[in-house]
């Protein structure tokens, strides 16, 4: 029963996986929308046709040259000892020899010069497909990737991109090859025997029917395979990644038979699904044999009889014909299931694009200034320490001091509409005060930090800075205004120098020592392999969780603005260690606004205003004395009577 | 690394060689279909042979046809039973091995790297594997016989091969052996893409917050560039394949209606011997640019057979090699004779050094100290987590090394830092400490960890479905539940590794209260932040740097021991 229940919990997990195989929802339309992407490429791809129409067309007419060329072979053998001229015969059979070798050089031109201009067309249209998802991404709102699994996202990148490279690189060509090919064939058919092609239409019906009958049974079970690979892929992903709770339990032996019974499954139902489209090949090759043997037949006797005036030409070209005839079918049926899959990956990939991006229609930026002496401020061009906000008003602008006042009015807010996170929230934070946020988990306390940046947007009340209600700011400026450290560290590939300079990407490097100083990362870093330049990998693995937040603190120094996040940026540093980084954190806090969450209490002491927060709504407000007085939650959470985080 | 892989399809082996069997009788027969067709047209159409022998004919070659059908549904079919057969082989091979991982071992490879190789690698792998046992043989197969078959046609137009085939096949090497080193870049460039969108995805908020936009459309244009450059490198050689391929055939082509145009003129010829002779020429040069098409695609699943073989031919550092499966722990006590530890084999940059500690059955034993001090190494090398690089450990008096693992392991219980509940229900994630355990008993156990009360307050009480990862549940409720996890073992030593960090000082008391009430016999070892945590121990070590800075009880290091001295008083400041 428990096993059960695990399972199918395992399944819903990899739903991209198990996704994969989905059908389409819009065939014609997302294939449309691939088309258009080709569409830069249009003369490109104008030549790419006519070079697939030019190696299709020479190679069938080069099997219509074997006709003039058996019947002249005929009629020497027949002439061979009569006494005609054989010789001026086999001068014949040079001229359509030469025909035949400048066609086929023809084809073989138009065969590279198509697939040349189709690696340029693909991958740059990949290119451009990448590149618009991963533009359009990072236009998403946090929400989006709130929402979504990291995997989820990722598997549209890989999965869905290479499905698409596929269809795009080959598909679409021999998608086109193969329909001219057919058609071509077909009349060349028809124009040499309607009689034989008939019995060719009926193998042609034999085929498309085992298509079908193939198509359809693997379908059922291809569906039934993905649920068993998305399960047992789902069951490895969760013992490995709590394999270490494995070892200290001892409970390899138990983990493993429960593997064994899902990896069977899979085995099963592979052998099934696998089974009916691999036969497909055989089949449809072993037909064309059988056609080719029956039409070898009815076609001599033709000849023999000479009924439809067939000759021993034409026969032989006929039956080159019905040999080609079943290579361009079985790559269609082939290219059938990748094309669906590949339009189905188009979807997803689509519809990143087609979230609508970030809400943003504020007018005010953020502007470097300069103080006169009268205390007015004017644009500058290079940063003078000092920011203002430029309010369009009317036809001119007028310049507001950034300096990193926040007001919340009556902020009400929800994550899905259905519960309220944040309740009624007011208060102010004054330029350079300290703001702590303390409650437990969910109580809303990074949520708030999540509004003040517009991370995500408030449904009531308003939200003032510097007093400008922020919807008017743009958003991206206002970000630009404020530095955050956050509870999980990230960092990216690239120097410790680079890591800290992404907080402001013209800092000098003596300005990212001296921010690395001033969050006590200097010491460390020192003594790593290379210094300031060691290259940091996959999320800057070769450092310890405290070593990964001194960093994004001194990114957030190098960043020097006028309001500071900082979101339980200390929480895996001792406390100890936090001891000896308090005077820099001074230093960097000082004449800044800053809003510190912290689920230990010692490091909000010294705030000027302490917000504790309990389901969405500021329960005690005041400084830390005056809260201590109060003998409220605040006492209760110091004192350790109530459970955080 | 293939025959090692090949070792896999143990148990499906007569099906892999049944496949490569049955397709190699399928072409024979499917090659003896135009030898049969030049009789057709030299003795029953310009021969005497008539209508009669026409039929005959006729008849045989459908009859080879369907024949050759009958052998190939059933090579596709052995060969998908044999490779699903070798995929779940490979699978089970890999995840046992997995789980008979050691932490170092699992560290190596990184969780993610070992799941890729678990998953989509082994795909891949069947995929080669069911090409291997089919294409493989049919291709060079196809080859020698058509081959065999145009000599006996005429021997004296072998001589288009002679030229034919060596050009082909050296062009075809030479275009395989340019294009694969651009491949390889190809992937690197791929890696490096994707390894910057996963960065991306797991720091967006950083990007936003930073306002870094542009500057990641910047970087990662840059990388999708380079791919894009990589790929068109590779491809534009590789895609010479075909026109190289169609030139040769249509050079044989000719060459064979103008040799053998001239043959029929002597009179060494018939027309039907020409017409069979074309269709093997066709046979045999598209055998040859099949079998270059599968060794691309061989060579591109390598990377894939090296990953998984790589996982394979891991070591496992910690086996239970030399141990005796009668000894079982006897009691609780610990001692740590002059341990040194390093995390790299080499013994470079000692983590540990010269640990001498002795702890008696039943002690508490509290350990504090900085980030980095090596506490949970210290405490890994208990469970046999990771070996001692030197000296001893001991538990129950004898070496850790003496007692199989799932001795050891059954009477140490450790909660680790980062721990993991799996998907089921609260109940299920609990008996993973015993399989048997009554209702009762997880009560029991949850009341101690002061879980029982939140558990309780759920509707489905214990039956609560925890989704991947026990996400249902706060950072308290989970490190509870993984406290009380540990008891339901009832092993001899308990290690807490900063296991109540997120929960509160009140709670935090009254799970330690439990502790010394109903399970004063087992050792405990309680690594924390919060000298709240630790100040009623028996015993607190402080840990700097890798080396015991003192060993003493509350009292005695707040007197003497300025570490011990300052992380109390930078969690005291201001109470007063």
């Amino acid at each position: 029963m428990a096993t059960e229940k695990k399972r199918k919990q395992s399944t819903n997990g990899l739903g991209r996986d198990a996704g994969k195989y989905r059908r389409p929802r819009n065939t014609m339309k997302t294939f449309g929308r691939i088309l258009s992407y080709m569409s830069g490429h249009r003369f490109r791809l104008v030549l790419v046709v006519i070079g697939i129409a030019l190696s299709a067309g020479t190679n069938v007419l080069g099997t219509y040259m074997l006709k003039p060329i058996v019947n002249t072979l005929e009629d020497l053998v027949t002439a061979y000892g009569t006494g005609e001229s054989t010789l001026a015969m086999f001068g014949d059979i040079v001229v359509y020899l030469v025909i035949m070798g400048a066609g086929y050089l023809l084809g073989v031109g138009g065969l590279y010069m198509y697939s040349r201009i189709m690696v340029t067309v693909s991958t740059d249209t990949l290119y451009r497909l990448r590149k618009d998802m991963f533009d359009h991404m990072q236009k998403l709102p946090i929400k989006y990737f709130d929402t979504r699994t990291h995997g989820e996202i990722m598997s549209r990148y890989t999965n869905d991109i290479d499905a698409m490279r596929e269809m795009i690189s080959q598909g679409i060509p021999q998608l086109i090859n193969s329909s001219i090919r057919l058609v071509a064939v077909f009349v060349m058919m028809i124009i040499i025997s309607p009689l034989l092609t008939l019995l060719t239409v009926a193998v042609l019906g034999l085929m498309v029917l085992a298509v079908r009958i193939l198509t359809g049974k693997s379908k059922f079970y291809f569906s039934k395979r993905q649920k068993a690979l998305g399960e047992v892929n789902g069951y490895v992903e969760e013992m490995t990644e709590g394999q270490k709770v494995v070892k200290v339990f001892g409970h390899e032996a138990e983990v493993k038979r429960e593997f064994d019974e899902i990896n069977e499954e899979v085995r099963v139902s592979t052998t099934a699904a696998n089974t009916w489209a691999s036969v497909l090949m055989p089949i449809m090759g072993n037909l064309s044999h059988l056609h080719y043997a029956i039409t070898a037949v009815v076609g001599t006797i033709m000849v023999i009889r000479a009924v439809g005036s067939l000759d021993l030409g034409s026969l032989t070209s006929f039956l080159q014909y019905s040999r080609n005839f079943s290579m361009p079918i079985t790559q269609l049926s082939q290219q059938f299931n990748s094309a669906m899959s590949a339009l189905a990956g188009a979807e997803r990939v689509f519809e990143i694009m087609d979230t609508p991006p970030e809400e943003d229609d504020g007018d005010v930026v953020l502007v470097y200034a300069q103080k006169g002496a009268g205390g007015e401020l004017s644009e500058s061009a290079v940063k003078t320490g000092t920011w203002a906000w430029r309010v369009p008003d009317g036809d001119g602008a007028a310049l507001v001091e950034c300096r990193g006042a926040v007001t919340l009015k009556d902020v009400t807010f929800s994550y899905d509409d259905e519960k309220t996170v944040l309740q009624n929230v007011s208060f102010y934070a004054k330029p350079g005060q300290k703001i702590a946020l303390v409650g437990s988990t969910g109580a809303g306390k990074t949520t708030i930090t999540n509004l003040i940046n517009r991370f995500y947007d408030i449904q009531e009340g308003e939200i003032y800075y510097d007093g400008i209600p922020i919807k008017r700011i743009r958003k991206s400026e206002l970000r630009r205004s404020m530095s955050m450290v956050l509870q999980d560290t990230h960092l990216f590939t690239g120097t410790v120098m680079d890591n800290i300079r992404y907080g402001r990407l013209d800092a000098t490097d003596e300005e990212v020592i001296e921010a690395a100083k001033l969050a006590n990362a200097h010491y460390f870093i020192s003594h790593l392999p290379e210094g300031y330049s060691t290259v940091l990998t996959s999320d800057g693995m070769n450092l310890s969780q405290g070593q990964k937040q001194l960093l994004a603190i001194a990114r957030a120094a190098v960043a020097d603005t006028p309001v500071l996040v900082l979101d339980e940026a200390t929480s895996s540093i001792d406390t100890r260690t936090e001891l000896l980084i308090e005077r820099g954190m001074d230093r960097l806090m000082q004449d800044r606004t800053v809003f510190v969450i912290a689920h230990r209490l010692s490091t909000v002491r010294n705030a000027n205003a302490i917000m504790v927060l309990e389901h969405g709504e500021i329960i005690e407000r005041g400084d830390h004395d005056s809260l201590l007085e109060d003998k409220g939650k605040y006492y209760q959470l110091y004192t350790g009577l109530f459970e955080l985080s | 690394m293939i025959r090692k892989l090949v070792r896999y399809a143990k148990g499906y082996g007569w099906r892999a060689i049944g496949a490569g069997v049955t397709i190699a009788i399928e072409v024979l027969l499917e090659v003896f279909i135009p030898f049969v067709m030049r009789d057709v047209i030299n003795e029953g159409l310009l021969g005497d042979g008539g209508v009669e022998l026409i039929v005959e004919k006729g008849l045989i070659m459908i009859g080879l046809a369907l024949l050759s059908l009958c052998f190939g549904a059933l090579s596709a079919r052995l060969s998908v039973v044999a490779s699903a057969g070798f995929a779940k082989n490979l699978r089970q091979a890999l995840f046992y091995k997995i789980q008979d991982f050691s932490f170092a071992n699992v560290d190596k490879f990184s969780t993610a790297s070992l799941i890729t190789r678990s998953t989509t690698d082994v795909t891949n792998l069947q995929q080669a594997f069911m090409m291997g046992t089919r294409m493989l043989v049919r291709s060079p197969v196809m080859l020698v016989a058509a081959t065999l078959m145009a000599l006996q046609i005429s021997s004296g137009m072998g001589v288009i091969f002679a030229f034919g085939l060596p050009v082909l096949m050296a062009s075809m090497i030479i275009i395989v052996s340019i294009a694969f080193p651009r491949f390889k870049r190809m992937f690197t460039q791929y890696d490096k893409m994707n390894a910057r969108i996963q960065e991306n995805l797991i720091a967006m908020r950083v990007v936003k917050a930073f306002v870094r936009e542009d500057y990641e459309r910047e970087t990662y244009n840059a990388t999708a560039g380079g791919l894009r450059d990589a790929s068109v490198s590779a491809e534009k050689v590789v895609i010479l394949n075909g026109p190289v391929a169609n030139f040769t055939l249509y050079a044989c082509m000719i060459a064979t209606c103008y040799i053998g145009g001239r043959n029929i003129l002597v009179g060494d010829m018939l027309p039907g011997d020409l017409m069979s002779f074309i269709s093997y020429i066709a046979q045999i040069l598209s055998s040859v640019m099949m079998i270059t098409m599968i060794f691309v695609s061989l060579v591109m699943s390598r990377a894939s057979a090296t990953r998984v073989v790589e996982v394979l031919d891991e070591r496992v550092d910690i086996v239970d090699s030399g141990a005796d499966p009668e000894l079982k722990v006897a009691d609780g006590s610990i001692v740590f004779e002059n341990v040194s530890f390093s995390y790299s084999k080499s013994g470079e940059n000692l983590t540990l050094r010269n640990i001498n500690l002795s702890i008696s059955s039943g002690e508490t034993i509290g350990i504090i100290g900085g980030t980095g001090s090596a506490k949970t190494t210290l405490v890994q090398l208990i469970p046999r987590l990771y070996d001692v690089y030197e000296g001893a450990v001991k538990v129950g008096g004898r070496d850790v090394r003496e007692y199989t693992l799932d001795n050891l392991r059954a009477s140490v219980s450790m909660v680790l830092q980062k721990n993991v509940l799996f998907s089921g229900t609260i109940a299920d994630n609990l008996r993973w400490g015993d399989i048997n355990a009554t209702d009762g008993e997880l009560k029991d156990v949850c009341e101690s960890a002061q879980a029982d009360s939140f558990i309780e307050s759920f509707p489905d009480g214990y039956d609560t479905e925890l989704g991947q990862g026990g996400v249902n549940v706060s950072g308290g409720q989970k490190q509870r539940l993984c406290i009380a996890r540990a008891l339901l073992k009832r092993p001899k030593i308990l290690i807490l590794d900063d296991s109540t960090s997120a929960v509160d000082t009140a709670t935090d008391a009254k799970i330690r209260e439990a502790f010394a009430s109903k399970h004063e016999d087992t050792t405990m070892l309680i690594i924390a932040q919060r000298i709240s945590s630790v100040s009623d121990a028996d015993r607190i070590i402080v840990m700097h740097d890798g080396e015991i800075d003192a060993v003493g009880t509350h009292d005695e290091l707040l007197a003497t021991n300025e570490i011990y001295q300052q992380v109390y008083f930078s969690q005291q400041k201001g109470v007063a």
